[in-house]
């Protein structure tokens, strides 16, 4: 039987993955996919307690982070494109001109 | 009549607007000199009116209000305007001294290129004196007593692209600002105080009424007359506050005759005898008065002995005559200081015009000869008697009347004075001795100015010494004027011992009267001790007059020789003791000095240095700051991580 | 017509404003001719409000207005309040007589973005005038801030060499004082609400009867007596005023002296006196201390200085010291007194700034050592500026010395003798650093060559100076005027004060031992 603690154990690995991700790779295209990947597994999170708890908050919650989801990809690639047309390069390394 | 006091000085306020306002486009040197001279006359015409009326009077206090100036609850002043026995004759004395100086100034201002602007100062100075002496409240007259000041200033200054003239001008004004600053503490302290009483007041009649609700010779009534001394010893120019009447010469020749002799520097004297009342219950203050006064005569006496311009030596014994003046009202003699003050003004306007007359000639020698020799300097006049013979004999009139022979004016009112200083009971005989011997070397100076600038030889340079001139009609009629005065203006005060009836007494009486009375002031003496007083004082002069005519005409070599024997005096009291050092090296470095470290060290250091600092502060911080921000995506981003980690763990292990 | 002139007075200039920005920003002429109009309209509106009598009989509010603004549920009421009684009056008086002066007075010097200063100083104008006339707090407190932002880019943009320093440093100081203040109004507010009052928004004269505890007064008191400290200036928060000045373009410290620096003794009047009298009792000889300090450490600084600006400048500290110790002094003739140099002030400190400015727009230089000999060259402007000068030293028969000598008057009255008389060495020190500097510009012979080529005034700067001259007399001969119409409304102040204070003894003790205690 597969309880709710095999789908936070689960959610909580895909969360590190992403992190992991975010963290160390260079390419922004990959960060942001990680970053899905870390909206993913809270989204699995709330389903799995919204049906543990039998309570629909979770699912409407997950509805507003699919959405949000789905803007920030938009804007998210839009500016790397801009970012691209500049530097010819998506390589957060590039990314350091805002700073002191 | 008294419903036309108001128009003695408007008269030459309307001279001040026009010649002010239209001088400029004018040009005409007569009709501006002409106005300026008319409107004071005009003036000069209606105070005769007044005075004549109040004569005839029984009744002597008159005020007129014209409207009131500020009202705000207990204090209400009005531009109010009192005709009493004092101010009659004050009012005279300015409008007909200053309408012979006016039309003395139409000769000697002759071609100068302010010719508007000086007539249109004299004319508001004329408006700001008779302000003072007519208002029937202090601060009316405090209106004229700035007035005046205002009037000094700009007059002194008149020759302004002269460094020393603009100079001049700032001492003479900040100088008697010092002396307004006791004035306004003393009329705010009276109002305050006879406020206390029930009475909120600052108008003259109502003061004098009052004044026994002060305790006398208590606190508040000393306190509040030094302060008005105060005042005095700024417009008059008393110790300490003498030193800028010396300096004010740098004005023209008939301001010195108007301002610095006649009429403003005796603002102080009137004050005080406008004040009597009060004056008269502070025997502390009054012998202050008289202590000053009497240092002063002799102090300023001894400085005139030593100088070499003609004017300077004027100006010093202006300082010692008023302390004369003051001495007398320190004394209780307040009729006499007022009698001194009315011969004094005629002889020493006399005195200063005959020296512009003689000023006017040399300029003209000198200009004549194209020279830049120094007009002013004794050194180099002498024989001037036979070129300026009227300019000569009304010098000489006028210095016998100053160094107090009898028969001459400033015999009487001297003498008086000096009777009272030994014989009233708020005198001493130390008081006495000191009038005496200044009054010795007043006959010394001026006789000693007289025998170098009109006798013996020409010392003028010989390129120039044929071309000096005797001045014209409107130079000299002044002159003849106020000389014969000199000679005749003391009969008025001819004291009873010597056979007169003293008019002059018993026209003030109702001003002096009372406070008289009242704090039981009064001179007792046999009449041989008057008699013997007489003779000693009159002696002393005539010692003066023959050491000068022995130092100055038989022996010409002896001043050098005294000189020679007595370096250190003989240099101290040229340079007029150090006084103007002194005070400079006190008062006027170490104010600069304290301004320059309040602006340099608190300003910019200290206030500006906090706020400052705070902000350097921040900077400090949040420049430090700044390196947090790498630029680096992954740094961020590892902050985040390591935050949300540290508050999670917080929140769970904390618990 | 009468029930809402005050807000028409008061938002003339924003409209004004509003219609100036559809004026083309490349015709200067037409921008500068607008604005100079829409404030002379002002003034002319406003001029009823001096002739109207009801000022003489009666010291309440007039010309009250009152809306409801904002109302949050039945807790935060906030209203548009407005009504002058007979302080303020003269106070929107001077804002309107001042205006069109300052606008007259950028036709040569401002010629940089002319829209931008024009706007502002329209905006400006609404902003004091709106000050003047608020009767609630947080009213004032939006009109207050409001004009802190035309002031800081006018000195910001428009300004001389240091003008960011001096831009940043008077914001921040204004600042720090009006965030205190609005704790301090959200304090009073939360008072009389928790305390049950029946309160209907921030009305100030319903604060005034709130008889709030004196452990609370107390620290209401000192954020309301600091932030205006910092307004008016005094000692020892004064620092930003000189920088301000002598960075500020003419117009801009023409403003700042006249009128923006009447908003912190306004202040005093209308709030933090009448609102805390008990701790007013405690903290009044320390205040009073430091308004006589500032007397004559402004005179001190202004003596030493070398620019005529900040000669100026330093200047009005001890002139604004004389006010605060008439304010001080709590009775009739002192506040009457204050109330008076505030407007000379405004008057005599406002053309002495345009003069300065006058001799800037010829000679691009401020240093007194700069000039001299003028006398010669431009005998009008010496005319003008002696008037002037001694109208500020106080001379009797000009405006200065009205207001200097009622403040002190009420000053010795009340228990202040001792300060009194230490103020007034100021009329001492007025003269020698007013004077000096006179002498130093206009005396003396022409050294500078490039003096030699100076213009006497233009037709247009004698007709700004004209109005001013006639003001100075006019106090100085007639204050009557002016004081008969403040007069009722101060006696009304008093009383409340008064009542509201602890009962003191009246100085009918000898003096001695009534001067002996003071020390």
């Amino acid at each position: 039987m597969i309880s709710v603690y095999h789908y936070l154990i689960l959610s909580a690995i895909i969360f590190s993955i992403g992190t992991f991700g975010v963290l160390t790779r260079k390419n922004a295209i990959v960060i942001f996919m990680c970053i899905e990947l870390m909206l993913n597994s809270v989204n699995l999170t709330f389903i799995a307690l919204s049906r543990h708890l039998q309570n629909m908050d979770g699912q409407i919650f997950v509805f507003f982070v699919m959405a949000v989801a789905a803007a920030e990809a938009a804007v998210g690639l839009a500016l790397m494109i801009a970012f691209y047309r500049n530097r010819e390069s998506i390589d957060t390394d590039d990314f350091n001109m805002l700073k002191w | 009549m008294y419903d036309y006091l108001w128009l003695i000085p408007f008269f030459p306020l309307v001279g001040f607007v026009f010649n002010g306002l239209f001088g400029k486009k004018i040009r005409n040197e007569a009709v501006i000199g002409g106005i300026g001279t008319l409107m004071i006359f005009l003036s000069f015409l209606v105070s005769c009116g007044n005075f004549y009326a109040l004569l005839q009077d029984s009744e002597k206090v008159h005020q007129r209000v014209i409207a009131s100036w500020m009202s705000v609850g207990d204090l209400q002043v009005d531009w109010g305007f009192l005709l009493d026995p004092l101010s009659a004759l004050m009012i005279l004395i300015i409008t007909g001294v200053g309408t012979l100086i006016h039309l003395y100034s139409i000769g000697y201002m002759h071609g100068e290129t302010g010719f508007y602007r000086f007539f249109a100062y004299l004319n508001l100075f004329c408006f700001s004196m008779l302000m003072l002496v007519l208002g029937n409240n202090a601060l009316v007259m405090f209106v004229g007593w700035e007035g005046v000041g205002l009037c000094s200033y700009l007059l002194i200054g008149y020759y302004f692209e002269k460094k020393s003239a603009g100079d001049a001008a700032k001492k003479a004004f900040v100088v008697n600002r010092i002396g307004d600053f006791g004035f306004l503490c003393g009329l705010l302290t009276l109002f305050w105080a006879l406020g206390n009483k029930g009475v909120w007041t600052i108008n003259f009649v109502e003061i004098a009424e009052n004044a026994h609700l002060l305790e006398s010779g208590g606190l508040i009534v000393t306190v509040v007359t030094l302060a008005f001394f105060l005042g005095a010893c700024g417009k008059s120019a008393q110790i300490p506050l003498f030193t800028w009447l010396p300096d004010a010469m740098e004005g023209p020749t008939p301001v010195s005759a108007l301002i610095h002799a006649a009429t403003m520097v005796t603002a102080g004297v009137y004050m005080i005898g406008r004040m009597n009342g009060l004056f008269a219950m502070a025997p502390d203050t009054m012998m202050t008065i008289a202590v000053v006064g009497a240092c002063t005569a002799l102090f300023a006496a001894t400085i005139g002995l030593a100088q070499n311009d003609i004017k300077r030596v004027l100006a010093y014994s202006t300082v010692s005559q008023l302390g004369y003046m003051f001495l007398a009202m320190g004394v209780g003699a307040f009729t006499a200081g007022i009698f001194h003050l009315m011969t004094h003004a005629f002889f020493k306007a006399c005195l200063f015009l005959g020296s512009g007359s003689v000023i006017h000639g040399m300029h003209h020698g000198y200009h004549h000869a194209h020279l830049k020799d120094d007009p002013q300097d004794m050194r180099n006049m002498g024989g001037l008697r036979k070129k300026m013979p009227i300019t000569f004999w009304t010098f000489l009139l006028s210095t016998i009347a100053i160094a107090g022979i009898p028969l001459f004016s400033g015999f009487f009112s001297k003498d008086e004075i000096l009777w009272w200083s030994f014989g009233s009971n708020r005198g001493h005989w130390l008081l006495w001795l000191v009038g005496a011997v200044a009054a010795g070397m007043t006959a010394f100076y001026m006789f000693r100015l007289v025998f170098m600038t009109f006798f013996g030889e020409q010392r003028t340079d010989p390129r120039a010494k044929d071309h000096i001139p005797e001045s014209g009609l409107t130079i000299t009629i002044p002159l003849m004027v106020l000389a014969a005065l000199a000679v005749v203006g003391g009969y008025i005060g001819i004291p009873a011992i010597l056979g007169g009836a003293n008019h002059i007494k018993q026209f003030l009486d109702p001003v002096f009267g009372k406070a008289i009375a009242l704090n039981q002031i009064e001179a007792h003496g046999t009449h041989a001790l008057e008699y013997s007083l007489m003779a000693v004082s009159v002696g002393i002069a005539v010692f003066g007059i023959f050491l000068a005519w022995v130092m100055y005409v038989k022996n010409p070599a002896l001043p050098a020789r005294f000189v020679a024997s007595f370096p250190g005096l003989w240099k101290a009291v040229f340079n007029k003791w150090y006084i103007d050092e002194l005070y400079d090296a006190v008062f006027v470095n170490n104010c600069k000095r304290i301004g320059t470290f309040l602006w340099k060290g608190f300003d910019v250091r200290i206030v500006d240095g906090i706020v400052n600092g705070t902000a350097w502060v921040v900077k400090g911080i949040g420049s430090g700051l700044r390196y947090t921000q790498t630029g680096f995506l992954h740094n961020y981003a590892m902050g985040m991580v390591v935050g949300v980690v540290v508050i999670v763990g917080y929140y769970i292990l904390g618990k | 017509m009468a029930d809402y002139l005050l807000s028409l007075i008061t938002f003339f200039p924003l409209l004004g404003m509003l219609m100036l920005l559809f004026i083309p920003r490349d015709n200067a002429g037409l921008l500068k001719s607008f604005a100079l109009a829409v404030t002379l309209i002002t003034f002319f509106i406003s001029l009823p409000l001096a002739f109207d009598d009801i000022f003489a009989s009666s010291g309440a509010m007039q010309y009250r207005e009152f809306h409801e603004w904002i109302s949050i549920g039945s807790f935060f009421k906030m209203n548009y309040n407005i009504g002058i009684d007979g302080i303020s009056l003269w106070l929107v008086m001077l804002t309107t007589f001042i205006m069109p002066i300052a606008t007259l007075s950028t036709w040569k010097s401002v010629d940089k973005n002319v829209k931008g200063f024009m706007a502002l100083l329209l905006l400006l104008e609404t902003a004091m005038l709106g000050a003047f006339v608020s009767l609630d707090l947080f009213l004032f407190y939006i009109f207050w801030e409001l004009m802190l932002i035309p002031m800081y880019f006018m000195i910001g943009i428009w300004g001389g060499k240091n003008r960011i320093y001096a831009a940043v440093k008077f914001f921040i100081f204004t600042a720090v004082g009006s965030l205190l203040m609005l704790v301090a109004i959200i304090y009073i507010y939360y008072y009389a609400v928790t305390a049950g009052a029946p309160i209907e928004g921030f009305g100030v004269q319903e604060f005034y009867q709130l008889g709030i505890p004196s452990g609370i007064q107390h620290w209401l008191f000192l954020a309301f007596a600091f932030s205006f400290a910092i307004k008016v200036p005094m000692f020892p928060v004064h620092t930003w005023l000189p920088d301000a000045h002598t960075e500020a373009p003419t117009a801009g410290s023409v403003i700042l002296a006249a009128i923006l620096l009447k908003m912190g003794t306004y202040g005093y009047i209308r709030f933090a006196i009448p609102l805390f009298p008990e701790a007013l009792q405690t903290y009044l000889p320390y205040l009073a201390f430091l308004s006589v300090v500032g007397i004559i450490y402004g005179s001190l600084v202004a003596m030493m200085q070398d620019d005529v600006k900040k000669l100026v400048a330093y200047s009005s500290v001890a002139h604004l010291g004389f006010v605060m110790l008439g304010i001080f002094a709590l009775n009739l003739q002192g506040m009457a007194g204050g109330i008076i140099q505030m407007v000379n002030h405004g008057i005599s400190t406002g053309a002495l700034f345009l003069i300065v400015g006058f001799l800037y727009e010829r000679r691009h230089t401020r240093q007194i050592s700069e000039f001299g000999g003028l006398a010669h060259k431009m005998p009008i402007l010496a005319t003008i500026f002696l008037i002037i000068t001694f109208s500020s030293i106080g001379l009797p028969g000009t405006n200065g010395f009205v207001g200097e000598f009622l403040a002190l008057v009420g000053a010795f009255e009340s228990g202040l003798r001792w300060y009194a008389v230490v103020a007034t060495t100021g009329v001492i020190f007025a003269a020698v650093y007013m004077l000096w500097m006179y002498q130093r510009v206009m005396f003396g012979k022409i050294t500078n060559p490039e003096n030699e080529k100076l213009k006497d005034l233009s037709v247009r700067e004698i007709v700004l100076m004209v109005p001013l001259v006639i003001f100075v007399f006019w106090i100085g001969i007639a204050p009557n005027t002016f004081l008969s119409k403040m007069n009722p409304a101060i006696e009304q102040l008093l009383i409340q004060v008064k009542s509201q204070q602890v009962a003191v003894v009246d100085p009918v003790l000898p003096v001695i031992a009534q001067n002996l205690e003071l020390k």
